[in-house]
């Protein structure tokens, strides 16, 4: 990768330059407000940018706008309804939210849910991570300029929602996982309409590649920017193609052990060495191309049966305390239920990927240009559903 | 410009003052219908406005310059007011004093000034005075870093602009834009002389620096730094609302036609068609063929805006300073020596 | 300095994206004037099937946002067999709900132990004063023939019970 070598160097160096100009003129800071209602920030995350010239100085990231208390809701709320709430913490990829939650009950109560479900679950969250990522990978064009690459987003995007909605009901919110199992089985014709879904899918992908990941000024914007060292990376606890996109080779659908039907099939992790935010967007087009395979090698495979294991109707979770952790589209969400033998949750933490992956926003933005600051921000890819809970 | 009767000069003035005050509205709003609005939609894989007049929606940019001059004025309480309100007006002003010497038809000019198109290219810098003064009159951080990033880059591309069109001066002998016209058209390439000698053929080179520095002084994407949608909201033009906000659309896409005629002018041979090369048809059919040519350039700058992510400031100096003025020296100096050797 | 090739490609995609609107159509429907066809699982909004209803607040009860009003009282209906006692069963007299406040999670549809409540693929029925989205139980009933049949299943389900 000598090309983003050569770049980051002379990104570095006209850094320094600046800084060293701005000391001699003697020039005055500003303090930029990134407020809450801005069209970078994806929905209202406050930065507050302490600027010489067009250079951060400090940054510092102000969220909580969106908080609007998950886990005390949790508290009181059956464990159904719960499952209808937290579809809304990532609201675009719902219905990768639930499953951890389902997972760690299903882990309390001691219940299995039959194989099917198992595979109609990783159906439905490869298919739920094909919807999140082929967002951003649209919307990181808009963020740079580029506004052609987004409504080709929405466009391909619409599949995979018809999809989902043909067999849950709900386009975003399909509140459809079940201690035990499932709700509702496929529809007919459904394994069909996802196999030609997958190929317009694929197709998007390459027009991407085309149009925005092979054109120069995208890669000038983002080759060298926003550097993330492994080790930093790990201290900050990102997670998710943040972290792969700087060389660590760890995913939890591979190296967690986890009841959903992963390790049933023949897939790649994508890494990257460069760790800059070019690095995120090549690892994120690549799981979504690899997530498409996935759906193929799912479908293929389905075995057949029921799709929900006998549980009471009024579902008491007995005592107890449980983590579960998957590989959501954003990075690592887990939740650790504390469970009183009630009709819901005692105490539900909710580990949400996104907090982790803002926390390194100060120590990155410092000593960035004003649109950098925009660049890393997208490429990071926060949903502030997800920061705020 | 001659007409049949005699019209004492004031009123020949006041004439051209309002048909040129009457294009650049009509020019924004066919600009901005035909590329912003449907080509874009196009591109984007959906229809555009369709409701609004009934037929694809060809209502939607007039009511919406009704709508906006019906708006509330707002200004900001700390912003200077009598600087606040000026800005648009010199932009605007600026847009205007192009329009003088673009050439329509064999007699079509509102003045046929010998030093047309280097008028022109001195007109148009006016625009970056009305860029600053929004920036700084509004007290906003992002107005101003916008305004300022719009300073740098709007006297940076001026340069580029200026060096692409001395080569079409060089091979046509003259400033004046009639002058180009009737240098393309009496040309020959080859000895064939139907269609005269377009200068794109020669001046390649050239168009593209001159569409690529014509691309920046209009503020568009990839050089749309100033006004950053992403970033910067709407960079200078974020406190502007209502008819203030219409006056910055009206001059961004006035002078996109007015550069694009100028363009066509230059490199296309303007209003010339092989037909009728004089008399009254001439004169009909000059506007029409140039609006053609205006629309072939303006949809490759629109092509370009709607495909590509924007430069960074210092990506887009560098590509100013160390690119396009190294090219268009070069293509000066090939000019020149092709004049003299051929 | 930027190669051509990478930034002509772009354009390029672009174009052919325009192409492929004039020839092929757009992908938006335009919509009062076309409507697409949703599935016949889709959310739009519930109905009611009063018979069926016996007032076992279940719904209510398990419904996230409480947006379920129901008012029942008991009535003596005449005994099924000749000389029996008369049977006391519940009558509904109040069936809303407040779709200003409904998540269309369907809990309450699935957990209706006598199929009373049914999705329907409906949307259009916004109103321009929010007391208006609450349906009573005659609007919630006249939804009932808006209802789908229940698509069929893929192969290698298992049918339910």
């Amino acid at each position: 990768m000598a090309v983003a070598d050569q770049q980051r160097i002379s990104y570095i160096a006209s850094q320094a330059a600046d800084v060293r100009l701005n000391v001699e003129l003697q020039t005055e800071e500003m303090t930029l407000n990134l407020g809450p209602q801005h069209p970078a920030t994806h929905g209202t995350l406050r930065i507050v940018a302490r600027l010489d010239g067009e250079q951060v100085v400090k940054a510092d990231v102000v969220c909580g706008y969106m908080h609007r208390g998950y886990e005390k809701l949790t508290e009181v709320r059956t464990y159904p309804q719960v499952t209808t709430l937290i579809n809304r913490i990532d609201w675009l990829s719902s219905f990768a939210n639930e499953v951890p939650f389902i997972l760690a009950a299903e882990d309390l109560m001691e219940v299995e849910a039959p194989p099917r479900a198992q595979w109609i679950r990783t159906l439905f969250f490869e298919l739920s991570r094909i919807a999140n990522i082929t967002l951003f990978i649209g919307e990181m064009g808009v963020q740079l300029g580029a506004i052609t690459p987004v409504f080709f987003a929405f466009r391909d995007r619409e599949y995979v929602l018809n999809l989902i909605e043909s067999a849950t009901g709900g386009r975003f919110h399909p509140n459809f996982d079940r201690i035990g199992g499932v709700k509702d089985d496929l529809p007919k014709g459904w394994i069909a309409e996802t196999k030609d879904a997958m190929r317009r899918i694929r197709g998007y992908c390459d027009e991407l590649e085309t149009l925005l990941m092979g054109n120069e000024i995208f890669e000038a914007r983002t080759r060298g920017v926003g550097v993330i060292p492994a080790d930093v990376g790990l201290s900050y606890g990102l997670s998710g193609a943040n972290i792969r996109a700087s060389g660590v080779d760890w995913d939890l659908r591979r190296d967690a052990p986890s009841p959903l039907a992963w390790k049933e099939l023949d897939w790649k992790v994508w890494t990257h060495p460069d760790g800059d935010s070019f690095a995120r967007y090549w690892v994120r087009l690549q799981e979504t191309r690899e997530a498409t395979l996935m759906v193929d090698q799912l479908l293929d495979g389905l075995p057949s049966g029921p799709i929900q294991a006998k549980v009471p109707r009024i579902i008491k979770v007995p005592a107890g305390e449980a983590w579960a952790h998957t590989e959501n589209p954003l990075g690592e969400m887990g939740y650790y239920i504390v469970s009183q033998g009630g009709l819901g949750p005692f105490r539900c933490k909710i580990r949400s990927a996104s907090f982790h992956n803002v926390s390194i926003t100060p120590w990155l933005l410092k000593g960035v240009y004003v649109p950098d600051i925009i660049t890393i921000l997208s490429s990071l890819y926060f949903i502030l559903g997800d920061i705020d809970r | 410009m001659m007409l049949a009767l005699e019209i004492p000069y004031w009123q020949l003035t006041i004439l051209k003052t309002v048909i040129v005050l009457s294009i650049i509205p009509a020019g924004a709003i066919i600009l901005g219908y035909v590329f912003l609005l449907k080509m874009m939609a196009h591109m984007q894989s959906r229809m555009g406005p369709m409701e609004p007049g009934g037929y694809h929606g060809w209502f939607q940019l007039i009511g919406d310059g009704i709508k906006f001059i019906q708006k509330e004025d707002i200004i900001p309480s700390e912003a200077d007011r009598r600087v606040f309100a000026l800005a648009p007006l010199v932009v605007l002003i600026s847009t205007f004093l192009l329009y003088v010497v673009v050439p329509a038809g064999p007699r079509l000019v509102v003045q046929n000034l010998d030093v047309g198109i280097f008028y022109a290219l001195a007109v148009s810098s006016l625009g970056v005075i009305g860029v600053l003064m929004a920036g700084w009159a509004s007290a906003n951080k992002f107005a101003l870093l916008g305004s300022l990033r719009a300073a740098g880059q709007l006297i940076a591309y001026e340069l580029p602009l200026v060096l692409a069109v001395v080569g079409v001066v060089i091979q046509a002998n003259t400033m004046s834009l009639q002058g180009i016209v009737h240098a393309q058209a009496d040309g020959a390439i080859f000895g064939i002389s139907w269609i005269g000698n377009p200068f794109i053929l020669t001046q390649i080179v050239g168009f593209g620096v001159f569409l690529a520095a014509a691309q920046a002084e209009l503020t568009q994407t990839p050089f749309d730094m100033p006004v950053a949608e992403s970033e910067l909201v709407a960079g200078y033009m974020t406190e502007y609302s209502g008819f203030r906000f219409l006056f910055f659309f009206m001059a961004e896409f006035g002078t996109a036609f007015a550069l694009s005629a100028i363009a066509a002018t230059l490199y296309f041979g303007g209003w010339y068609q092989p037909f009728f090369k004089t008399g009254i048809m001439a004169d009909v059919l000059g506007p029409v063929v140039l609006g053609a040519k205006v629309m072939l350039i303006a949809f490759l700058i629109f092509w370009i805006r709607f495909t590509f992510p924007r430069f960074r400031e210092d990506q887009l100096q560098a590509f100013a300073w160390k690119f396009l003025i190294p090219v268009s020296l070069v293509n000066i100096m090939a000019t020149a020596v092709f004049k003299v050797v051929l | 300095m930027p190669e051509l090739p990478g930034l002509a490609k772009g354009l390029g995609v672009t174009f052919k994206t325009m192409i492929n609107t004039w020839t092929k159509g757009a992908v938006t429907v335009q919509y009062p004037h076309e409507k697409e066809d949703l599935a016949p699982r889709t959310r739009g909004v519930i109905a009611l099937k009063e018979e069926n209803c016996t007032v076992c607040m279940l719904c209510a009860r398990e419904c996230p946002d409480w947006c379920i009003y129901i008012e029942g009282h008991k009535e003596k209906r005449p005994p099924r067999r000749e000389g029996g006692k008369p049977r006391t069963v519940n009558a509904l007299d109040r069936f809303d709900i407040d779709y200003a406040l409904c998540m269309y999670c369907g809990i309450c549809v699935e957990v209706c132990p006598f199929d009373a409540l049914f999705w329907t693929p409906e949307y259009e029925y916004s109103e321009s004063s929010i007391a208006d989205l609450l349906h009573d139980k005659d609007r919630l009933g006249e939804w009932m023939v808006t209802v789908p049949d229940p698509p069929a299943l893929e192969a290698g389900a298992v049918k339910k019970k």
